[in-house]
């Protein structure tokens, strides 16, 4: 699997978008944190963190004796400057051509 | 006990097929750092009290100018190094001068590391710890984006990737 693959297919479930959100709210959460607001069992909440870290969409941290979770955004920025600006920079050079080509024909 | 510390930390990773040597390099030398994220020169003095300085890269001056915003100084970010062990961890001090504000809130704590996980590929953690600095924390964020402040750590740490990965930054593409 590719790490593209990895955040898709993490991202690709409700409870693990819920988590990430949570998260984004406020960053750096215990697990106990995470699951008072599921209704699912720790071991449930701790697999779905174990995919999201596993695409490293989560970072956990030793905090003294705790284990803090993190939001990292990097990956869908990886995303977004490989996938998202490629194809709008190709709308925007589409918008770009359709501009030059009626500006000929007005000056034609 | 969490501490308020840990609540405005922001943690940031990313694996990069590169020696740890090569993003060490690309951190702390002015004539890569230029070439990716923001594109300003760093100075680094490598060593615990060392001086630490970002400077505006001309493409920024004449942008926030466009932007009708207020001058933009030479120095951007300042501080000062805490720790240095080349090339797997650097812990330094942080304070944005490009905003009132972030200057205002102070110096934070910065830390990189990174670790080679197989020959050629490295991770690399950053890892910011923002307290007392709410404002800075929403710039590095990246929530200032569409006000044209930029996509902060994220956005950098992206391009870095791009640029060993590729030669080129995204940005100067």
């Amino acid at each position: 699997m590719t790490d593209d693959d990895r955040v898709f297919k993490a991202l690709a479930d409700p409870t693990r978008r819920f988590l990430l959100d949570r998260l984004f709210e406020r960053d750096g959460r215990t697990l106990t944190e995470l699951e008072s607001d599921l209704e699912m069992t720790r071991f449930g909440v701790m697999k779905h963190l174990r995919v999201l870290e596993d695409a490293d969409l989560v970072v956990a941290r030793r905090s003294g004796r705790e284990k803090l979770h993190f939001l990292n955004p990097v990956p869908i920025r990886l995303i977004h400057d490989r996938w998202i600006d490629k194809y709008r920079e190709r709308q925007v050079s589409a918008l770009a051509d359709l501009k030059r080509e009626l500006e000929k024909e007005d000056t034609a | 006990m969490t501490t308020k510390t840990d609540l405005a930390t922001q943690v940031y990773r990313v694996y990069i097929k590169a020696s740890p040597q090569a993003i060490w390099d690309a951190i702390t030398k002015p004539e890569w750092s230029e070439r990716y994220g923001y594109g300003g020169r760093v100075e680094y003095d490598l060593r615990p009290g060392g001086r630490y300085r970002a400077f505006a890269s001309e493409d920024m001056k004449r942008a926030r100018a466009e932007m009708g915003g207020s001058p933009t100084p030479d120095v951007i970010v300042d501080g000062e190094v805490i720790e240095s062990d080349p090339p797997r961890r650097l812990v330094q001090t942080w304070r944005m001068l490009m905003d009132v504000d972030t200057e205002a809130e102070g110096f934070t704590r910065l830390t990189y590391e990174i670790d080679e996980i197989r020959p050629g590929v490295s991770k690399l953690t950053l890892v910011h710890e923002l307290e007392r600095a709410s404002r800075l924390a929403m710039f590095l964020a990246g929530e200032m984006e569409s006000a044209g402040a930029g996509g902060g750590w994220a956005e950098v740490l992206s391009d870095l990737k791009t640029l060993l990965e590729t030669g080129e930054s995204f940005h100067s593409a």
